[in-house]
C-alpha cells in the first residue's frame, strides 16, 4: 500500500513538473532561451580560450626556427648529431654549413657567403618570409653543375642572367646554376644557397649549425632545450631569444585579453540569466500559494521548484553548449582557417553551472516567500 | 499632465522591481557590448606595439655597399666595398611623413677583428658600435634612440653602457671564453674601455664586443660613418596594394600608397630622405607581424560580434518577459476603451526610456571595463571613442524595441475577457 502510495506521489510530481512547463509554455521557453544564450556565449568563449592560443602558437612558427644547435668553438657538429636532430619527429630541423667562396681562384675574385643546406626544408620552415622567384635557370643532367638559390643581392651582383656561376674554395671550383632568387630583407639576400651534400663534396666542410622550429609553451621549449643539451653535450643549444621571448610576450597578452573579455562576458551572461529566472520564479507565486493552501509541505514545494529550476538550468545549458561549440568552430574557421576542437570536458561544467545558477535564482525568493501567508498572495496583495 | 505621461510615470513608480530587472539586463548588455567594441577596435594598435618586441622591421644599408660577407660576426668583405651612411643624417629619420610611427632606430657600424687586451690575455675579436640609448634632437623635439628600443630582447647582466663614454658590453660567448665579468678593464685597439655588462643577444652579437658608436668610429678611423640602421616602425599589415611598385602607380594611388604606413612605404620614404640609402623591410619580422596581427584582431572582432549578439538576445528576452507579465494590465486598458495604438505606444515609450537609461549607464560602465582591460593587460588605456555613444544607444534602442514588439503585439491581440478572467 505504502509502496503504491510512493509510486503515485512520484508520478504526480512528474506530472506537476510537466504540466507546469506546458501550461506556461512561453515563460518556460523564455527562461530556457536565456539560459541557452548565456551557455552559448560561455561555451564559445571558453572553447576559443582553450584553443586559440595553440592556433596562435602555430601561427608564430611562421617566424621560422626558435632554437639553434651549434658546435662549440666553431667546430663542425658531426654527422651523427646532425642526422639524429634531422630524424626527430618532435620538431623540424634544418642543417646549415657556411663557407666564404670567391668568384675566381685568387684574391681578385669577389667573396661571397655560400650556404649548404636542405634548400626545400629551409624554404618550408621559413615559408612566410622567404620569398623566392624563379630566375630561369634549368638544371641540365650534369654532375658537374649544382642548382643554387641566389639571394637577391648576390644574384644582382654575381650572376649574369641564368648562366652558371663559377665559385672557388681552397683551389677547387664548383659551377652553380641560379634557379631561384631569394628575398628576405636580411643577410640571406647576400648569400648563395646550395645543397648541403654538394657543398660537402666540394669544400669538405660539413654542417656547423642546425636550426630547429619547435612548437610549444615556453616551459615545453625549455624542456626540449634541456633534453637536447643532455643528449648532445658537445653542442651549444640556444634559444633564439628574439623569437622565443617575443612570442611568449605576445601570447601572454593575448591570453590575458581573452581571459578578461571572457570572464566579463560570462559574468554578464550569468547575471542576465539570474535576472530572467528571478522574475520567472516570482511570477509563480500563485502556484506556490495554491500548493501550500492544498496542504503541500514546505519541503515538497521547495523540492518542486528546485527540480524545475535545475531542469531548466541544465537543459538550457545543454542546448547552449551545442550552439556554443558550433559558434566557436565558426569563429575558429573564420579567423584561423582551422576548426577549433570542441572541449567536451566543458559540458558537465556548463550543465552544473546552469543548474546551480537556476537553483540560486529559485531558492533565494523561496526563503522570502516562505513567510508570506498563501491567502495574501491568492487574494492578490 | 496628460494621461499618457501619467501612465508612464506610474508604471515606473509602481513596478520598481521589474523595471529594475529589465534596466539591469539592458545596462549589462550595453556595457559588455561597449567594452568589447572598445577592445576589438584598439587591440590592433596595442598588439602592433607588442609585436615590436620582435625588433626592427626595416633595415637601411648604404646603396654603394658590396655584398655583405659575414659569418659568425667575422666580416671579410674588401674594405673598398664598404659604403657608409652618415651619422649626421640620422635625425632625418624622424622627419619622414610617418616619422611618428618610427618607434626607434639604432645605427650599427662593425669592424674587422680588432686587437683586444685584458690583463695578460690578448686576442682579436670583432666589435660593433651602436647607440644604446642616445638623445637625438630632430626638429624641435628630442628623442631617445638606440638598441634598447630596437632590440628589446637583448638582456644585459650588469649595467648598460653610456653612449658618450668608453663603456662597452661583452657578448656572452666571448665573455665566457675569456672569463670576463662586468667591471673588467680592457684595451680595444689601443683604447681603454670598461666592460659594464655581459649581453645575451643573437649568436653573432654574443661573440662580439658592443661599444658606443663614437668609439668604433675612432678605432676604425671612419668618423661620422654608419654601416647600417635598424628601424622599428609601427606598420599596417601588408596587402596587395602595399606590394605595388610606387613608380607604376597613378598619382592618386601613389598618394594613397605613400600615406599608408606600410613597411614598404616607410622604407620608400627613408630612401628618399637619407642620401645613399637602400631601405628594405626585414621580411621575417614584417611579414609575420602582419599575419599574427590579422589573426588576433580577427579573433577579437568575432568575439565582440558574438558578445554583441548575445547581449542583444539577452536584452530582447528580458523585454519580452517584462511585457508578458503585464497582460492583465493590457486587458484592463482595452476593457475601458484604450486603442491598440495607444497601448503599443505606451509600451514602446517605456521600452525606449529603459533603453536610453540603460544605454547611458551601460556605455559608461563598458568604457570603464575597456579601460580596466587595457590597464591590466597592456599598461595603457583602451579608450572607447565618445563618437560610438550614439551608435551604441541606437543599437540598444533597436534591440530593446525589437525584443518587446512580439510580446506587445500578442498582448494587444488577446481578448480582454480571457486575460482578465485569469
Amino acid at each position: 500500500m505504502k509502496q503504491r502510495d510512493r509510486a503515485w506521489r512520484g508520478r504526480m510530481f512528474v506530472r506537476m513538473l510537466w504540466r507546469a512547463a506546458l501550461v506556461r509554455r512561453s515563460r518556460t521557453i523564455t527562461a530556457l532561451a536565456a539560459m541557452a544564450i548565456a551557455a552559448t556565449v560561455a561555451t564559445a568563449l571558453l572553447n576559443l580560450y582553450a584553443d586559440a592560443q595553440q592556433k596562435l602558437r602555430a601561427e608564430f612558427r611562421g617566424y621560422g626556427a626558435n632554437l639553434v644547435v651549434t658546435a662549440k668553438d666553431g667546430e663542425e657538429l658531426g654527422s651523427k648529431v646532425v642526422s639524429e636532430l634531422l630524424a626527430s619527429k618532435e620538431f623540424r630541423a634544418v642543417p646549415y654549413a657556411y663557407v666564404i667562396a670567391r668568384t675566381a681562384n685568387d684574391l681578385r675574385g669577389a667573396p661571397v657567403v655560400v650556404v649548404g643546406t636542405e634548400v626545400a626544408a629551409a624554404k618550408a620552415m621559413n615559408a612566410t618570409w622567404w620569398r623566392t622567384s624563379p630566375v630561369g635557370g634549368d638544371l641540365a643532367m650534369s654532375t658537374e653543375i649544382a642548382g643554387a638559390m641566389f639571394g637577391e643581392r648576390a644574384f644582382k651582383t654575381l650572376a649574369h642572367g641564368s648562366a652558371p656561376v663559377e665559385l672557388w674554395f681552397a683551389g677547387k671550383s664548383l659551377s652553380v646554376l641560379p634557379l631561384a632568387a631569394l628575398n628576405t630583407g636580411g643577410d640571406e639576400d647576400d648569400r648563395i644557397y646550395v645543397d648541403l651534400g654538394a657543398l660537402e663534396k666540394w669544400t669538405k666542410v660539413s654542417a656547423t649549425t642546425v636550426e630547429i622550429a619547435t612548437d610549444g609553451t615556453p616551459e615545453q621549449i625549455k624542456a626540449t632545450m634541456a633534453r637536447l643539451r643532455g643528449q648532445f653535450p658537445a653542442a651549444n643549444v640556444q634559444a633564439i631569444r628574439q623569437i622565443v621571448e617575443g612570442e611568449a610576450n605576445v601570447l601572454a597578452k593575448t591570453r590575458s585579453t581573452l581571459l578578461l573579455a571572457t570572464s566579463i562576458v560570462v559574468l554578464t551572461a550569468a547575471l542576465c540569466v539570474l535576472a530572467t529566472l528571478l522574475s520567472w520564479v516570482l511570477d509563480r507565486r500563485r502556484d506556490f500559494a495554491v500548493m501550500k493552501a492544498l496542504g503541500a509541505s514546505q519541503r515538497l514545494i521547495t523540492a518542486f521548484f528546485a527540480t524545475e529550476a535545475s531542469l531548466i538550468g541544465s537543459l538550457g545549458a545543454l542546448g547552449g553548449f551545442a550552439l556554443g561549440v558550433i559558434t566557436a568552430m565558426a569563429i575558429g574557421r573564420a579567423s584561423f582557417h582551422a576548426s577549433v576542437a570542441p572541449q567536451f570536458m566543458l559540458l558537465p561544467v556548463m550543465m552544473a553551472a546552469g543548474a546551480g545558477l537556476a537553483l540560486l535564482a529559485a531558492l533565494a525568493p523561496m526563503a522570502m516567500l516562505r513567510r508570506i501567508q498563501p491567502a495574501a498572495i491568492l487574494k492578490g496583495e | 499632465m496628460t494621461m499618457f505621461a501619467r501612465l508612464l510615470m506610474q508604471s515606473f513608480l509602481r513596478q520598481r522591481r521589474r523595471k529594475l530587472l529589465a534596466w539591469l539586463a539592458i545596462t549589462l548588455g550595453v556595457a559588455v557590448a561597449t567594452a568589447m567594441i572598445g577592445v576589438a577596435t584598439d587591440i590592433g594598435d596595442k598588439m602592433n606595439r607588442e609585436l615590436r618586441q620582435f625588433g626592427a622591421n626595416i633595415v637601411v644599408t648604404p646603396q654603394d655597399a658590396g655584398l655583405n660577407v659575414k659569418i659568425g660576426g667575422l666580416d671579410v668583405a674588401p674594405v673598398s666595398e664598404h659604403g657608409y651612411l652618415r651619422e649626421s643624417d640620422l635625425p632625418r629619420i624622424k622627419t619622414i611623413f610617418w616619422g611618428n610611427n618610427i618607434l626607434g632606430f639604432a645605427p650599427m657600424l662593425s669592424t674587422r677583428a680588432v686587437a683586444i687586451k685584458a690583463g695578460d690575455q690578448s686576442f682579436d675579436a670583432p666589435i660593433v658600435g651602436t647607440y644604446f640609448s642616445k638623445q637625438i634632437i630632430a626638429g624641435k623635439q628630442s628623442y631617445t634612440e638606440g638598441v634598447r628600443q630596437t632590440h628589446p630582447w637583448w638582456k644585459v647582466a650588469g649595467e648598460w653602457p653610456r653612449d658618450d663614454s668608453t663603456e662597452v658590453l661583452a657578448g656572452e660567448i666571448l665573455a665566457a671564453r675569456s672569463g670576463w665579468h662586468a667591471g673588467e678593464r680592457v684595451k680595444i685597439g689601443g683604447h681603454e674601455a670598461l666592460v659594464t655588462g655581459i649581453v645575451s643577444a643573437d649568436a653573432e652579437t654574443n661573440a662580439q664586443i658592443v661599444v658606443p658608436l663614437a668609439l668604433v668610429q675612432q678605432i676604425a678611423g671612419q668618423p661620422g660613418a654608419v654601416g647600417r640602421i635598424y628601424v622599428s616602425a609601427l606598420t599596417k599589415p601588408e596587402d596587395d596594394f602595399a606590394r605595388r611598385d610606387p613608380r607604376s602607380l597613378s598619382p592618386a594611388d601613389h598618394d594613397r600608397w605613400y600615406c599608408s604606413p606600410y613597411a614598404n612605404s616607410i622604407a620608400f620614404q627613408l630612401e628618399e630622405t637619407l642620401p645613399n640609402a637602400r631601405a628594405a623591410q626585414i621580411r621575417q619580422v614584417a611579414q609575420n607581424e602582419g599575419r599574427v596581427l590579422a589573426r588576433i584582431s580577427g579573433l577579437m572582432l568575432l568575439l565582440a560580434l558574438a558578445a554583441l549578439i548575445a547581449s542583444g538576445l539577452a536584452v530582447s528576452a528580458a523585454m519580452a518577459t517584462s511585457v508578458f507579465e503585464r497582460r492583465g494590465e493590457i486587458g484592463l486598458m482595452k476593457a475601458i476603451g484604450a486603442g491598440r495604438v495607444a497601448i503599443a505606444a505606451l509600451f514602446a515609450t517605456e521600452a525606449a526610456a529603459l533603453a536610453l537609461m540603460g544605454g547611458l549607464v551601460g556605455f559608461a560602465a563598458g568604457s570603464l571595463m575597456a579601460r580596466g582591460i587595457g590597464t591590466a593587460v597592456f599598461n595603457s588605456r583602451i579608450s572607447v571613442e565618445p563618437a560610438t555613444l550614439p551608435i551604441v544607444l541606437g543599437i540598444a534602442l533597436a534591440v530593446t524595441l525589437a525584443g518587446s514588439v512580439t510580446s506587445i503585439r500578442r498582448a494587444v491581440q488577446l481578448s480582454p475577457a480571457i486575460v482578465l478572467r485569469g
